[in-house]
């Protein structure tokens, strides 16, 4: 544990007017947008460097790691597609997180909605059989939506009617999503026919999501999902910042008594955000299992929703630096299977950095203080408690 | 946790003389309706379901053959206790309809959930023996990661600050006991696990307190964190030399005369130092919380850190000790996965009961004795998916494994008598 000693200051904080709710409301400016997010990335990879030093390497076995990692993640035509093939889940459950917090709630709950998702979106592949792909497909990726929108409004409407906190809801529901997931892949329904494993069956190629460079080489994964992805970040854009849902969204985020006061809706507010950020992780969810695995398994989102909160902070809440963030994370991802390959160095190394990162944008004052920079500091402050 | 103040106490219930009314709101009373029909739905359950599916006799063992002092195994008819246990039911749904328990409500349901569950234990086991007692057993061991982790987030929200990186710390001090514990013994690996606590509680009050980033990010960052970095030491260390993670196990500690007391004595008396270790816990910080003045300044900055600022309280300071015992508590428990049981760390191997403490500490209302009483239900159903695992039952095991989260969700949404968090609970304090 030595190894996670943080850089310790002794500068006060400077006071902000502006805080980081303000600023993931409002908009950023290039500093806190850009430059913040570039130098934490930087910083995280440096302390990796010691990490990986700590554990016997050499500088130079670090070097190479990193190196590495570099060519598994931009290296080869193979490298960016696998770096884009990692980037679409992420992008999607990096939105869903995202467009919570613009409202104001902590959507911890996106692993859940994810594998909810997939699971409606396997079973609407395997079940349906001879439809043609412009039917089956989308269906799918609607079934999937439909899963992770019902995931979604479970903590959505317990918080609008009960008050129940929504990181407490979302966890637990992660926790029930897991096990169920467990319990369906051993029914009938999905089983394998003569499998004793938990494999579900197999999704029919009419709703297998089509390869986008298969043309050049079988060999390449990136599918229709990013496409999706992408539109699903358009979409979600258009939604914040030109309709009057998602004026109220952010409004409620920013300030829900005022926005009470204006004679906005909380209560709706609530369910809807948590209902879009569900159904955005079930298309997620959808997009995994029709485009990349073709069945479920266990705990197949492995850990995408988790990811998708460090995404969603990295990105400033922003759709278009949701999708930034998401395919620098989707690059650590695929660039850290070939370092664990040709370097030896454990892929597990890649969520150390990612954690790092996320604590460096969350608290800006700390790259701040190690780069001397005048840049504005500010606290970061999305949850409210429990009470609340 | 004392009698409400007088304005917060339902109005309805006093006169102006001051005598007690029986009257009730139709909230209330709609309450009583809703809980006497779900007492009903389980008589059901027991009385069309479990009932005519059972047959024979059910056997619960009560003694270890080891022990001094042999109990004879308990054995009940499978199908006739449960006609019993249906109308012990349907009498409790009755009454809790047509007059209600009102202030005993919560309690009375808390009773039917157990008779229902034994109701579940006798089906299951018709026809067969089952050793009730290794249940309760394992129930104990499997309670004190749970009701340490709750104890840690209690030291730490009653002072102000969410933990939600409970988990982490779980996950980190198995990691170090193990290590420590392979290289200098059990001792020094239960000092490190503790130490390892710590020092994860360190960065989340650093980063909560000087730096008011939003603690339940910090938390989320902590679990992620050291879940990579352990699996990351693993792979790259642990699988290379085998001997740093092979520890010696702590083994269980009888105590005379307590120890030899059938069913009481195995489950209380005969457990790890780990066990002994959390029930000192528990007290201890009972004690300190309420009794103490470090306790009563630790929960008024838990609740209103302005006024503590204001009568002289350094709330940061306050803060950074509660948070960093927190901590060290979280770190403690985490040896109980390495040093209490296996001797050998794996990766994740906490598997969430970090959360489940999250869990336990908002079912007892942020209190630990409660957060105890709750660890203990779900310790319970998950020994019990454990034991139902090993005899073959028709209920599958995933089910029994989601009942601790569905329960906090019942209780979150404030179905079943609402706790109330510290009132500053997860907001930084800037002082003026």
């Amino acid at each position: 544990m030595t190894t996670t000693q943080m850089p310790s200051t002794d500068n006060p904080e400077p006071k902000n007017s502006r805080s980081f709710m303000q600023q993931l409301t409002t908009g950023t400016d290039w500093k806190s947008a850009a430059l913040i997010p570039a130098l934490a990335v930087l910083t995280a990879l440096i302390i990796g460097v010691v990490i990986i030093m700590l554990t016997g390497s050499s500088f130079g076995d670090a070097m190479s790691a990193y190196w590495a990692l570099l060519q598994g993640s931009v290296g080869s035509l193979k490298a960016i597609s696998e770096t884009l093939t990692a980037a679409t889940p992420l992008i999607l459950a990096g939105l869903s997180v995202a467009i919570a917090f613009r409202a104001g709630l902590f959507n911890i709950g996106t692993e859940g909605q994810l594998l909810m998702g997939g699971m409606f979106a396997v079973w609407a592949g395997f079940t349906f059989i001879g439809l043609p792909f412009y039917v089956h497909i989308p269906l799918a990726l609607v079934a999937g939506v439909v899963g992770g929108a019902i995931w979604g409004f479970i903590p959505g409407f317990l918080k609008a009617k009960t008050g129940a906190h929504e990181v407490i809801t979302t966890i637990m529901l992660n926790y029930i999503a897991l096990r169920l997931v467990d319990f369906l892949l051993k029914t009938e329904i999905f089983q394998r026919e003569g499998r004793n494993d938990p494999v579900s069956k197999t999704v029919e190629a009419s709703a297998q999501l089509p390869l986008l460079l298969g043309w050049i080489n079988p060999g390449l994964r990136v599918h229709l999902g990013l496409i999706v992805a992408l539109a699903a970040a358009a979409f979600i854009h258009w939604l914040l910042f030109r309709t009057t849902t998602g004026f109220e969204f952010r409004a409620v985020g920013a300030n829900p008594k005022a926005a009470k006061y204006a004679g906005m809706s909380i209560t709706k507010t609530y369910v809807l955000v948590m209902v879009i950020g569900g159904a955005l992780a079930g298309l997620a969810g959808a997009g995994q299992v029709l485009g990349v695995l073709d069945r479920a398994t266990p705990g197949f989102s492995s850990g995408i929703g988790f990811d998708a909160i460090a995404v969603a902070l990295l990105g400033r809440s922003n759709p278009w630096g949701v999708v930034a963030a998401a395919v620098l994370f989707g690059g650590l991802s695929a660039g850290g299977q070939q370092m664990q390959v040709s370097a030896n160095v454990g892929i597990d190394l890649i969520s150390v950095i990612q954690a790092l990162i996320i604590i460096f944008v969350a608290a800006p004052a700390l790259i701040s203080a190690i780069y001397r920079l005048k840049a504005p500091a500010a606290s970061t402050q999305i949850s409210k408690g429990w009470g609340s | 946790m004392s009698t409400p103040p007088i304005d917060r106490q339902p109005i309805e219930s006093y006169e102006v003389t001051g005598k007690r009314t029986k009257e009730l709101t139709r909230r209330q009373i709609k309450k009583a309706r809703i809980t006497g029909i779900v007492m009903f739905v389980l008589a059901a359950i027991v009385m069309f379901f479990l009932a005519p599916a059972a047959a024979g006799t059910s056997t619960f063992g009560l003694s270890f053959a080891d022990e001094t002092i042999q109990l004879p195994p308990l054995s009940v008819p499978s199908q006739g206790s449960l006609w019993v246990l249906a109308m012990v039911l349907g009498f409790l749904g009755a009454t809790q309809f047509f007059r209600g328990f009102q202030s005993r409500t919560t309690v009375i349901l808390g009773i039917a959930f157990a008779v229902f569950v034994f109701s579940i234990m006798v089906w299951a086991t018709a026809g067969q023996e089952f050793s009730l007692i290794s249940m309760l057993v394992s129930t104990i061991a499997r309670a004190t990661p749970i009701a340490l982790g709750a104890l840690s987030g209690i030291l730490c929200e009653r002072s102000g600050v969410v933990n939600i990186g409970i988990e982490g710390m779980l996950l980190g001090g198995a990691f170090t006991g193990v290590v420590m514990g392979s290289l200098l013994g059990g001792w020094v690996g239960l000092l490190a696990a503790t130490l390892t606590g710590g020092v994860l509680a360190l960065l989340l009050a650093v980063l909560a307190v000087n730096f008011r980033v939003d603690q339940i990010i910090i938390g989320v960052v902590i679990n992620i964190l050291v879940l990579g970095l352990t699996s990351f030491l693993t792979a790259q260390v642990l699988v290379k030399n085998p001997d740093l993670n092979n520890a010696p196990i702590f083994q269980a500690l009888k105590i005379p005369v307590l120890g030899d007391i059938p069913i009481i004595g195995p489950m209380f008396f005969d457990q790890t130092i780990i066990v002994y270790g959390m029930f000192i816990l528990i007290a201890s910080v009972t004690f300190m919380l309420f009794r103490t003045r470090w306790g009563l300044r630790t929960r008024s900055v838990g609740e209103n850190p302005k006024a503590a600022d204001s009568l002289g309280i350094k709330v940061a300071k306050v803060r950074y000790l509660a948070v960093v015992y927190g901590g060290m508590v979280g770190g403690f428990a985490g040896a109980w996965f390495t040093l209490g049981t296996v001797g050998r760390f794996d990766e994740g191997m906490t598997g969430g009961r970090g959360f489940i403490g999250l869990a336990a500490m908002i079912v007892g209302g942020w209190n630990p004795i409660g957060a105890f009483f709750a660890a203990l239900i779900f310790g319970f159903s998950d020994s019990m998916q454990q034991k139902f695992a090993v005899i073959e039952t028709p209920i599958p095991g995933e089910f029994l494994a989601m009942a601790p989260y569905l329960v906090t969700i019942i209780i979150v949404a404030g179905l079943v008598g609402r706790a109330r968090p510290p009132a500053a609970d997860g907001q930084p304090y800037e002082k003026e």
